[in-house]
């Protein structure tokens, strides 16, 4: 089996056998061929990078080039069991109708996202006061895709504000280890570089 | 048998394809409310049906395209129009796949078209020949896939007007078609589209030699009116970055502008080119017919304005393909029909390919264009159990 992100294979052991999975923002389509492969999952991806979306259907995946901030509009509701959004969230111009979207496409939608939270993150600004580059966020502010970083507290407050329930609430370590977390507690806000959580409309 | 050919066979190595012919039993019933008996459809296949009958796939040609996809023109001698993308270890392998290309009705490479004998009269059609629709096009291939004992097309694929083609026969017949690629086409055609067709036919018609479509009785062919429509198209097919990359201002002679209206640019001469070569292989009628079937298209308008309904339950999975220079089927109007697709919760890709080489890029060596469809065919076919 190829090498899946640590988020992603968190995400994967989410989805129940044969389930029908919207990936939004799926990069080159390595979650939903694993998915295909492990659990016969009927896939589906929206990209934003063309060269990814053809590098998902020469896999033989149904992708559609498209944008989450404006195509998500046009899905209808509850017509997939999980909506996927991996690490994603933070690049788009207005994640809370995303969020909304999502929580209304899917009946279950999984995110992951980086946390701005992370104590690194917090101490590179303390100590150097610029714009954070960790090992997690490469970029320079100036060339980020990443216009809106958030911290684990701030999505577990946006998530309660659209009406999700949060199911389950995963802490990704800098050593790509998901755990299980508390997602209101203050650790892992502190301790961990990236949450993944499986939501649902409440 | 083969199919009649109206004009000289210049490649006599050629293969002439075969042609079935439909008999007064078996009419095609046309969307004007016309019937045609009877009717012929001239065709070419390439590769070999398996035993299963599972690895058909149906090429759809484009306005002036043949049922030539994938071996020589009888008459230009000229490789076939789709070499690059069907044929032995091509991404539509011929070693794998049955393919099937047929000469649209209203055509004139064999199929029933105004150019042909009206067996009631003994004289050619002409314009007593029934406007023909895109639907009516894929009906009359839907009653070659039956002479043909094939039950579920593996794939439907065609650009341009062929695209047009795919979306009506997953729409016609979602059950019968496994896959589909659909690429740079509409699910309608546009008002500057018509635009464009309706000046190629005001040229052919202002051509004296056109006869009011009796030009065939006349010993006449309306070339010029026929080869200015072309050039007119032609443009249409390109994009602007590809022809100043190609040509730019670029004069035909050294010693500079003539001061008169010989072609003085490199782009004239190769617009005078493309028109002039096409009216050794085409007829005049028949592109008045083909462009008008292109205009009438419109798939939601069968289905009360919503393109969506038109696929609703279709179990076809598809997969879209555009190019960013192309303006006349832009990008814009394929991705309408990846969202209908969605929201009809069909099985979609789509596709957009960066080129400067506007819609005639569907013909033309695009290697991204060739990984998608060898992608996308190699796991239908995996699905299928089709070796």
């Amino acid at each position: 089996m190829a090498y899946l992100r640590p988020d992603l294979a968190a995400i994967a052991e989410m989805i129940p056998h044969g389930a029908r999975v919207l990936d939004i923002g799926c990069g080159d389509g390595a979650l939903l061929e694993h998915l295909r492969t492990t659990k016969k999952v009927d896939g589906r991806g929206l990209e934003l990078s063309q060269q990814n979306v053809n590098a998902c259907v020469a896999r033989g995946l149904a992708v559609i080039q498209g944008d989450a901030d404006t195509d998500l509009a046009e899905y209808p509701s509850q017509v997939f069991d999980f909506a996927i959004l991996s690490q994603t969230i933070q690049a788009t111009r207005n994640p809370k109708s995303v969020l909304g979207h999502l929580l209304r496409i899917g009946r279950r939608t999984a995110v992951s996202l980086p946390n701005f939270g992370h104590w690194r993150v917090r101490l590179s600004l303390l100590l150097h006061g610029r714009m954070p580059q960790t090992k997690a966020l490469t970029y320079a502010w100036y060339d980020t895709p990443n216009i809106h970083l958030c911290t684990i507290a701030d999505f577990v407050a946006m998530a309660q504000e659209e009406g999700a329930d949060i199911e389950r609430a995963l802490a990704l370590s800098e050593n790509g280890r998901a755990k299980p977390m508390r997602a209101e507690a203050w650790a892992p806000n502190f301790f961990s570089e990236g949450a993944i959580f499986l939501l649902r409309t409440r | 048998m083969g199919p009649k050919f109206l004009r000289p066979l210049t490649a006599p190595d050629a293969e002439k394809g075969q042609a079935v012919q439909f008999g007064l039993d078996n009419p095609l019933t046309l969307d004007s409310g016309r019937t045609l008996a009877p009717w012929t459809l001239a065709y070419m296949t390439y590769g070999a049906l398996n035993a299963a009958r599972s690895n058909a796939v149906l090429v759809c040609h484009a306005l002036t395209g043949d049922q030539f996809v994938a071996s020589a023109h009888p008459v230009t001698g000229k490789p076939g129009w789709w070499e690059t993308m069907v044929g032995p270890g091509k991404p539509i392998d011929t070693s794998r796949f049955f393919v099937i290309c047929a000469n649209v009705v209203g055509g004139c490479m064999g199929s029933s078209g105004p150019a042909e004998i009206d067996p009631a009269t003994g004289e050619p059609y002409g314009l007593s020949f029934p406007l023909v629709t895109v639907r009516d096009m894929v009906r009359a291939q839907a009653m070659l896939r039956d002479a043909l004992g094939i039950e579920k097309l593996l794939c439907v694929t065609g650009g341009s007007m062929g695209g047009m083609q795919v979306l009506q026969w997953a729409a016609s017949y979602p059950d019968r078609v496994i896959s589909a690629i659909p690429i740079a086409c509409a699910a309608r055609h546009s008002a500057q589209n018509i635009a464009f067709h309706e000046v190629g036919r005001q040229a052919i018609m202002a051509d004296p030699d056109w006869h009011g479509g009796a030009y065939q009785l006349q010993g006449t062919q309306p070339s010029k009116g026929l080869a200015v429509a072309r050039m007119a198209a032609h443009i249409t097919y390109l994009s602007e970055a590809a022809l100043q990359r190609k040509f730019g201002r670029n004069l035909q002679s050294r010693n500079g502008i003539s001061f008169a209206f010989a072609p003085d640019f490199q782009v004239e001469s190769y617009l005078h080119h493309q028109g002039m070569t096409f009216v050794d292989r085409f007829d005049a009628n028949s592109y008045l017919y083909i462009t008008r079937a292109m205009d009438y298209f419109d798939l939601a308008a069968d289905y009360g304005g919503v393109l969506a309904e038109a696929f609703r339950g279709c179990k076809t999975r598809f997969c879209l393909i555009s190019f960013t220079s192309d303006w006349l089927f832009p990008t814009v109007e394929n991705k309408r029909v990846a969202h209908a697709l969605n929201a009809a919760a069909a099985t979609v890709s789509f596709v957009e390919i960066d080129t400067d080489r506007g819609h005639d890029a569907f013909l033309l060596d695009e290697p991204e264009m060739f990984a998608t469809v060898r992608g996308f065919l190699n796991v239908v076919a995996a699905t299928q159990g089709v070796a």
